[in-house]
């Protein structure tokens, strides 16, 4: 079993309390004044050539925003955030806007090489060879701002546009000002308005008609810049036909201050069109007594907009020190599908709160969710979900499986649905579990060799092995590797 | 087994009596979804006769069990099907077992909750009374079902249990066959009967099979491999491929079918 | 959510107040149950009726169902003593005590020949006489505001408190029939007090009904406290009347090694809830609790329950059935609790929903919380119409479609009723329930 020894490598090589992400870049950064009023909404529209028409949804949005509170539904505490003391723009100092690789700050080269992504200008041409021989375009985020894009050329040719929102604002407004907030309203909870009022970059990806994207997109987040809030703004449009997988990842370095992240992702598919959109989340939990660490409250939705599409949400978390995050699908196509694969980890004093909803509208749509939580340490791990079939969504289906796993005593895992079948042709399955690892599957694993470590990494990953398989290669290994890395500490 | 209790409604007026037939198929289209699987099959069965329905797997067979006995999932888009000239295709799925249609399914289903022995007992009385005759007495209906179901090894303990919950394979289909010997059709249908059986369940089911024929029945038998037609043996065989019947025989075609398979048949539609 | 926005009271929520605000007056009582019944009052008056955007009451409007409140049921006349007495549910073999209008119905109950080890007081003379046993009601209040049980505690006034002593052994079950006989809307307020002392045996049947067409509001409470190693049965039957509002309250408190099996059969009313509040207190306990809810028309029928396993070694066996004809709207939520040291808990909770109606709705919500890591914990919950191949095999042997369809809708209920444990009890369930089935057709 090579998987499982390179996992056991992997366990061995990293030293317990050491994150294995977690140092910090030390370059100049361009801040944004402290704190959040109309005029911090106009120095960031201002800072990045914005139009008009862009400031003003971004002023409407502020504005939503101050009569907003606070969600409290989700089980997670922490302390008060104080929406004053916080930067909402940082940018790396830059000259006008990097030409080519060599004007990056080569710090910035360095802590990516650091993190595994080869952005040099000589990988970027001849692509990264994967296992599988598949290539992977990077748009890497650092802080706020994209510095760098790499296959242009390619995706150009296929006519796919993947590009930082920025770019995307000045060169494609017609496509974001039919798209942008409208899978997840300017208004829809209280972090998106936030966002939606200060988004700093993000992705924008359109794959025009009948076009399947020459290869996965992926993009590398980090958080870099001290108590600077992080509101990535995602946007992806499959047109009719269209197909495109995007692959997600981040690391951030570690802090004491806990850093607050609000990102929103919205995907439209339009008539026979496929997103699918992978998640490795691995940003710094806090250390071991859960101080520090990322708060992580994301609106990820995805809109089945037209007929027989497909959205596949598929998530890998194990940091962050909390998680709102609900990945959703609205299936409002006819025969349109949505799934959602999920593995939230929590050790520590990591708080997850996450699962997804698949709206049911159009007629003779699926979905599948399958969410496997697994809790240790201190940590506490929900999952919280909605399936609902709306009264004329004739033929709706729905599978649902939530396991949750315990690893030590002072940790819990919750399991909260809702499901909601307006009509008599709907037809909905949920089940869900929840036990320990078993003494027995232990203990033979011990009689052969293994460490009780290496044992429960074993085990585990065979209980997430449902949701691993969804991912794709790259990121399935890379996933496998954080699991271990990420319930290290939490046996004995 | 005495034929002469079996007891059949009379045929339609002026039907022609010199004609035995008892199924007629002729030129039958259906499709599932949007993919057509049969394409024009005819086939005509008289009383009294057994036929063997051979062909590899996809060329139709079950498809057509399904849609002689009504599943809703199959549409019928040209052709006809009649049960002694009565249209089988107009009518609803428990009308034609009314009428007659049995159909053994290659897969028997279970259903929890509903005792072998209720569910026996509402299936012959519901018939019974689509004919216009009695309901059974209970202590009639007990001493039937207790002479059958020792023929074919059913224990009392199978009876009082749900309908086939519980029951592995062999013991579902010697339930097929109890409830086939019970509702004493006109047409038998035993679809893939064999898959799953051993050869002491095979010969027992068999056997059940062998001890309702009769000259005033006929039998439909549909399967993949000769080895049920030793047991079972019947007057034609016909070779099924893509959704149509290709060939016609006498049971000596099952055993040519044995030694050189299918492989034939690949272009012969 | 913190919100500053008042909802504004219905008319109904004030004159609830107002009444348990006047009812408290007009009887002054001192000591532990004046208390209780002045804090639930205040709570009432405080909290009032809850929102849809309370968790508990998500999918029960609760405020829509009690827009009006009818008047106080008075006292029990002769007459309708009588009538209710024809009207109630005939269990063979079992005793009867009888609630008419929501009021005890002397002339109809035989407390005296209550089977040995079993008495019983109606409420009002235990309160008149400070029987002991009352320190125990209330005594098990949930920890989150319940607002009919709040309501039903200022209204502390009519009900039982059934006492069995330690090692009965009652073979007859008790049965607790509730009927409302008047032709005017009357809200009626009941609380059953169940005292079952160790290694003591008992089975209660508690049946509510009504008549058609009449908008009356049924608040009944019971307590159970089941001593260690005490075996109890409870038998629910709600068939009120299809404008009736009826609100369950159950808590169920267990000792040691307790087994507790309830089962609920509600065909009834326009809107009903039952809320079942389950604690382990001692370890070893076993607890099955099952139901069938038959709706039709546009009856809204919910099942919301919490097992908290506040102790290791439990088991909690939960399984609900519900069948929807028409629009009905049917509810179920179950929560277990797994608390941090509960190890080696053992909880399945089931809710399984037949839609037959195209515009019925089914909401389900199963949760669970677990705070101990060697436990076995799951639940499942499914909706659906009636499975085309379970149908089609049925009609390929000639059974015609509605009674098809109402074999596989009684095996599907079946599969609840089942466990109820004595043999004529569930026979007469399942023919209420075939009776039921046919009539709403």
């Amino acid at each position: 079993m090579p998987a499982v020894q390179e996992t056991v490598e992997r366990v061995r090589a990293i030293d317990v309390d050491q994150y294995k992400y977690g140092f910090t870049t030390d370059i100049e950064s361009e801040l944004a004044p402290k704190g959040l009023d109309e005029s911090t909404v106009r120095f960031i529209s201002a800072k990045k050539n914005e139009p008009e028409w862009m400031l003003e949804w971004r002023l409407d949005a502020f504005r939503r925003w101050l009569t907003m509170r606070e969600p409290t539904w989700a089980r997670v505490s922490y302390p008060k955030i104080d929406f004053q003391d916080l930067y909402y723009y940082a940018a790396p100092k830059a000259k006008a806007g990097p030409k080519s690789i060599d004007e990056i700050d080569p710090e910035i080269l360095k802590t990516y090489e650091k993190l595994g992504i080869p952005l040099r200008e000589r990988d970027a041409l001849l692509g990264i060879e994967s296992s599988g021989g598949s290539k992977v375009a990077v748009d890497a985020v650092f802080d706020s701002v994209s510095v760098a894009t790499t296959f242009k050329a390619e995706l150009a040719k296929a006519g796919v546009i993947f590009c930082s929102i920025s770019e995307a604002i000045r060169e494609h407004p017609e496509l974001v000002k039919q798209y942008l907030g409208s899978v997840v309203p300017v208004s829809d909870n209280f972090y998106a308005t936030l966002n939606s009022a200060v988004f700093s970059d993000g992705s924008f990806v359109y794959v025009p008609k009948g076009v399947r994207c020459p290869m996965e997109l992926s993009t590398y987040f980090r958080i870099n810049e001290k108590n600077t809030g992080q509101f990535e703004r995602t946007l992806i449009i499959a047109d009719e036909g269209a197909y495109v997988s995007y692959l997600e990842g981040c690391t951030a370095p570690q802090r004491d201050e806990n850093q607050l992240h609000a990102a929103v992702v919205e995907l439209v598919a339009l008539k026979d069109a496929e997103i699918k959109y992978s998640t490795v989340q691995n940003w710094y939990p806090g250390d071991a007594e859960g101080k520090g660490g990322i708060y992580n409250f994301v609106t990820k939705r995805g809109d089945c907009r037209g007929d027989n599409s497909k959205i596949a949400w598929t998530q890998v978390e194990t940091g962050s020190a909390i998680t709102w995050k609900y990945p959703s699908c609205i299936l409002r196509g006819d025969n349109s599908q949505g799934e959602f694969y999920s593995i939230a980890i929590s050790n520590g004093y990591q708080q997850v709160d996450s699962g997804t909803k698949m709206i049911h509208l159009g007629k003779n749509t699926s979905s599948r969710i399958i969410s496997k939580g697994i809790a240790a340490g201190h940590s506490e791990n929900t999952y919280r979900g909605l399936v609902s079939a709306h009264r004329r969504a004739t033929g709706a289906r729905n599978f649902t499986n939530c396991d949750s796993l315990l690893i030590g005593d002072k940790c819990g895992a919750h399991t909260v649905p809702y499901i909601e079948a307006n009509n008599s042709s709907a037809m909905f399955e949920h089940e869900a579990t929840t036990s320990k690892i078993s003494d027995d599957q232990k203990f033979y694993c011990l009689q052969r060799g293994l460490s009780e470590e290496e044992a429960v990494a074993l085990i585990v990953n065979g209980f997430v092995k449902d949701v691993l398989q969804q991912l794709p290669m790259e990121f399935a290994v890379e996933a496998q590797k954080l699991i271990a890395v990420s319930l290290e500490g939490s046996v004995g | 087994m005495d034929p002469s209790r079996v007891d059949f409604p009379p045929g339609p007026a002026g039907a022609p009596m010199d004609t035995m037939t008892m199924l007629d198929i002729r030129n039958l289209h259906a499709r599932i979804d949007d993919r057509e699987i049969l394409k024009g099959l005819d086939l005509t069965l008289n009383a009294g006769e057994v036929h063997a329905i051979m062909g590899p797997n996809g060329s139709g067979k079950s498809t057509l069990s399904y849609v002689l006995a009504g599943k809703d999932d199959y549409e019928v888009t040209e052709g006809t099907a009649t049960l002694d000239g009565e249209d089988l295709l107009e009518m609803e799925p428990d009308a034609r077992a009314a009428a007659g249609l049995f159909l053994a399914f290659q897969y028997p289903i279970e259903i929890p909750g509903v005792a072998n022995m209720t569910f026996l007992r509402t299936a012959l009385n519901a018939q019974r009374k689509a004919r216009g005759e009695a309901e059974i007495s209970t202590p009639d209906f007990l001493r039937l079902v207790k002479e059958k179901a020792s023929d074919l090894g059913i224990s009392q303990e199978m009876l009082r249990r749900g309908v086939n919950v519980g029951f592995s394979g062999g013991e579902k289909k010697r339930n097929e066959i109890l409830q086939m010997s019970i509702l004493e059709p006109k047409l038998c249908i035993l679809d893939e009967t064999d898959s799953g059986l051993d050869i002491d369940a095979l010969k027992i089911v068999a056997q059940g099979v062998n001890a309702l024929r009769s000259p005033k029945r006929a039998m439909l038998v549909i399967t993949h491999y000769q080895r049920l037609l030793d047991h079972i043996v019947p007057d034609v065989v016909h070779v099924m491929h893509q959704g149509r019947i290709v060939r016609s025989g006498g049971k000596e075609l099952a055993l040519e079918l044995e030694a050189s398979g299918y492989a034939a048949y690949g272009d012969a539609a | 959510m913190t919100t500053d926005i008042r909802t504004l009271r219905t008319s109904g929520e004030e004159a609830f107040a107002q009444a348990a605000e006047a009812r408290l007056a007009a009887e002054p009582t001192q000591g532990r149950i004046g208390e209780l019944r002045r804090a639930a009052a205040s709570a009432f008056a405080e909290h009032g009726l809850p929102t849809r955007r309370v968790e508990e009451w998500k999918y029960t409007d609760l405020r829509a169902a009690v827009r009006e409140a009818p008047p106080l049921a008075g006292e029990v006349t002769a007459s309708a003593e009588a009538e209710a007495g024809l009207r109630a549910i005939a269990f063979p073999g079992t005793e009867r005590v009888l609630f008419v209008n929501g009021a005890y119905g002397r002339g109809a109950s035989h407390l005296g020949r209550l089977p040995a080890g079993v008495s019983a007081v109606p409420l009002a003379a235990a309160l008149a006489s400070g029987s002991p046993l009352l320190d125990r009601i209330g005594g098990l209040a949930p920890q989150r505001y319940d607002a009919a049980l709040a309501l039903n505690t200022a209204m502390l006034r009519e009900g039982l408190v059934i006492h069995v002593s330690a090692g009965a052994r009652v073979e007859t079950p008790i049965h607790i029939a509730h009927v409302f006989t008047a032709d005017a809307p009357l809200s009626t307020f009941t609380r059953m007090l169940v005292v079952v002392e160790e290694g003591a045996q008992v089975a209660f049947i508690e049946s509510h009904q009504g008549p058609d067409g009449i908008a009356y509001q049924a608040n009944a409470a019971t307590e159970f406290y089941v001593g260690d190693g005490a075996h109890v049965d409870l038998i629910r039957v709600q068939e009120e009347g299809d404008r009736a509002l009826h609100l369950a309250t159950l808590v169920v408190d267990m000792g040691r090694d307790v087994a507790f099996h309830a089962f609920q059969l509600a065909t009834g009313a326009a809107t009903a809830r039952l809320s079942l509040y389950g604690r382990f207190s001692g370890s070893g306990s076993h607890a099955g609790i099952r139901g069938v809810n038959l709706l039709a028309a546009r009856q809204h029928g919910d099942v919301t329950m919490v097992l908290d396993h506040a102790v290791p070694h439990c088991e909690s066996r939960e399984l609900f059935k519900t069948v929807l004809k028409d629009e009905s709207h049917g509810v179920f939520q179950g929560k277990i609790i797994v608390r941090p040291d509960a190890q080696k808990t053992d909880g399945r909770m089931m809710s399984q929903s037949l839609l037959l109606g195209e515009f019925a709705q089914m909401d389900n919500k199963p949760e669970l919380e677990i705070f101990a890591d060697d436990v076995q914990c799951g639940h499942g919950a499914t909706a659906g119409a009636l499975d085309d191949d379970l149908l089609f095999y049925l009609l390929s042997r000639g059974i015609p479609r509605p009674d098809a369809e109402v074999l596989l809708v009684q095996a599907f209920v079946g599969e609840a009723v089942e466990y109820v444990e004595q043999e004529d009890l569930r026979e007469a369930l399942m023919a209420r329930i075939v009776e039921r089935l046919g009539k709403a057709g």
